[in-house]
């Protein structure tokens, strides 16, 4: 450092320097902390793969016959819950942001949010003293009318820990989520759009298809992958609402269900010994893939919305 | 002319709202089908002799209503008011099925928690207890001890980080820290816990390392991006010519973020932070992997297993006793008692931000 500094340059400090370098340290510590949970994931999953699958859970032909099922159930779950929680999100952040008065539309956030602030854990218990005895009479009506609709096929669960209960759960809880996304995307719809679109006659719906809709569009799809990862995710809903099985099945109201990677983890960890460490580990990894990738999609849709309306 | 003025109208036909539902309609409508749905289910009810189901009568009627009104305005005003009344409804209906489960799952909690909320519940953990008494003592302290470290850790982090992004921060390292903090807050919680538990038994060679410290590293992992994000946000809207005004004056840069920049938006990171801590103190799944649970109150965090709250509720509700009602009752009281210090966080958050906020005089 010189001590004749350049005119019109302020002097550096040395506590300018341990505070500036503090804080890039404190950053580039979340980027090391994000390579180490992917590496220790990799390095702590390698022995499931080369041991001999016998010895994992239900002893199936090889690890992938072991993470199949798992990943199936984890994405269809994540996928039934998206079906049922993406149309009512969407309503609700439609009547926050443009049909609710004004005055108390912030209250009405308020009141979802609480949603989210709920713990998972409360919700599984939930799910499972409340939900699922209220759904039973209801699985049987389906499977007896419906039966011949493959989602249905019979037997029913006597219990009503299906993965359609599990879904119904998991829509619950990522509703608070995608409608606060898609809540402030439509809130950002230009006004002079809208009032453009009531000037020439348009109804609010009308208005809303024209105006708000197509400008939401992207912070739509991203919230549902948001939303879809938050499913993806979620552990103790599935742990404990449940009744798992090591199969791939698309029926909504059998008890023979196919577990989730996350649930299967909380529900044999605590057991676990040896290799059977190592595999749930490595479903771990796996679901950690997932999520990454969901994630990111969502991430680059939502960076690249900025840049697209001229009008706001 | 004059003649159609004069002759005298049995009722004044307004023009304006000539042809189109009055006002009080759909809520008018809304009650009528709840009511008509809820006689027809309590008459089931009475009939079959089964329980009237307020659940049921509330969807059925909210669908119907959806249908009705479409119809009505159909018939009464036209295809395209119909639609538009369609959505409203649709819109409305979805708000209240959204409040459905909310509702429920609140009632529950405070009905079957009060059983068992009682002092017994606050001082004493479940060392030696089997069937009825005990309580989650352990527990909180579990949950107190875990978070409060996980806090320790992540805000330090989290503000300077979020200070570095806004007040440093250009070109590509700033750039990918925004991003992969983004993508961090979609990390699943029980692949936080498993990154614990993989780094420490690798670290310390413990195959079945269970201890309160790796659940706080767990946690923090997923409170970061939380602290960066809103602290980054509040950061933001500090006024651009309160920094200048530091500079003008000769102070230094650091000083300047110090004394100027975080004080004036203290209110902000305040809230944020205690919506983070709201937000992780819930957290199950990390916690059941790396801090695993006990029935006995446990202190350290860096020796032997830690219980915690929301894996107390889990375990009780999970590995019940021969009578299983008393475990059940300990599950209620604990979701009561996490629920309830998860609102107190939420109201507490909102209230510092209502009452701490900078008020600029414009």
């Amino acid at each position: 450092m010189t001590t004749t500094a350049a005119p019109g340059r302020a002097k550096t400090r040395p506590a300018d320097r341990i505070f500036a370098g503090s804080t890039i340290v404190a950053g580039s510590l979340i980027l090391v902390a994000l390579a180490a949970v992917a590496v220790f994931l990799i390095v702590e999953s390698i022995p499931a793969l080369l041991a001999d699958p016998a010895q994992f859970k239900g002893s199936p032909s090889s690890f992938w016959a072991y993470v199949g099922p798992l990943a199936f159930g984890t994405v269809w779950a994540a996928f039934l819950a998206l079906i049922i929680a993406l149309p009512i999100s969407i309503g609700i952040a439609l009547f926050i942001s443009h049909y609710a008065p004004r005055r108390i539309a912030q209250g009405l956030g308020y009141i979802i949010d609480l949603l989210a602030a709920v713990p998972s854990v409360v919700f599984g218990l939930w799910g499972i003293k409340v939900l699922a005895p209220a759904v039973t009479p209801l699985y049987g009506w389906l499977v007896d009318n419906l039966g011949w609709f493959p989602l249905f096929a019979p037997p029913v669960s006597g219990t009503g820990r299906t993965i359609l209960t599990v879904a119904i759960v998991l829509a619950v809880m990522i509703i608070p989520i995608i409608t606060a996304v898609t809540r402030e995307v439509f809130i950002q719809t230009p006004t002079l759009h809208e009032e453009a679109a009531l000037a020439l006659g348009a109804t609010r719906w009308e208005m809303i298809q024209m105006a708000v809709i197509p400008f939401g569009r992207p912070g739509m799809i991203s919230a549902a992958m948001l939303g879809l990862g938050r499913a993806l995710g979620e552990t103790m809903v599935v742990a404990m609402v449940l009744s798992p099985a090591a199969v791939i099945s698309f029926v909504l109201t059998s008890s023979q269900n196919p577990s989730t990677i996350a649930g299967n983890i909380a529900l044999n960890f605590p057991e676990a010994t040896g290799v059977g460490v190592n595999a749930l580990i490595a479903t771990g990894l796996i679901l950690f893939l997932i999520t990454l990738v969901i994630n990111l999609i969502a991430r680059v849709v939502i960076n690249s919305r900025s840049a697209f309306s001229g009008a706001n | 002319m004059s003649a159609v003025t004069v002759r005298d109208a049995p009722s004044t036909v307004n023009s304006l709202t000539n042809g189109r539902l009055p006002i009080w309609a759909p809520w008018a409508m809304l009650l009528g089908s709840w009511a008509v749905i809820a006689v027809i289910f309590a008459l089931l009810a009475a009939s079959t002799g089964g329980e009237f189901n307020i659940v049921a009568t509330l969807v059925l009627g909210t669908m119907v209503f959806d249908i009705v009104i479409f119809v009505l305005a159909y018939l009464v005003e036209g295809i395209r008011q119909a639609k538009n009344r369609l959505v409203t409804s649709l819109v409305l209906s979805a708000f209240i099925v959204a409040l459905i489960p909310l509702i429920s799952l609140l009632f529950t909690v405070v009905t079957n928690g009060a059983a068992r909320f009682d002092v017994t519940f606050f001082t004493t953990s479940m060392r030696n207890v089997v069937g009825e008494g005990g309580g989650a003592l352990h527990a909180i302290v579990g949950t107190l001890l875990i978070t409060g470290m996980a806090a320790l850790i992540s805000i330090p982090v989290g503000l300077l980080t979020a200070i570095y992004l806004v007040e440093y921060g250009r070109g590509l390292l700033a750039r990918s820290i925004t991003f992969f903090v983004d993508v961090m807050t979609g990390i699943p919680s029980i692949v936080a816990g498993l990154f614990a538990f993989a780094f420490f038994s690798l670290i310390l060679s413990d195959p079945g390392i269970r201890f309160g410290f790796g659940g706080a590293i767990a946690l923090s992992l997923l409170m970061i991006p939380v602290v960066v994000r809103s602290t980054e946000e509040i950061l933001k809207i500090v006024p651009n010519e309160l920094r200048e005004a530091s500079y003008a004056l000769g102070v230094p840069k650091w000083l300047t973020i110090v004394k100027i920049v975080i004080p004036t938006s203290i209110a902000g990171i305040t809230t944020g932070v205690t919506l983070a801590i709201a937000r992780v103190i819930g957290e199950t799944a990390p916690l059941l992997i790396i801090a695993g649970f006990t029935a006995s109150t446990n202190y350290s965090l860096f020796d032997s297993r830690m219980m915690s709250l929301p894996v107390f509720v889990y375990n009780q509700y999970a590995n019940p006793g021969s009578t299983v009602q008393p475990y059940l009752d300990r599950a209620w009281a604990g979701a009561l008692t996490l629920i309830l210090i998860v609102m107190l966080l939420n109201l507490l958050a909102r209230l510092i931000a209502r009452m701490f906020s900078p008020k600029f005089g414009r």
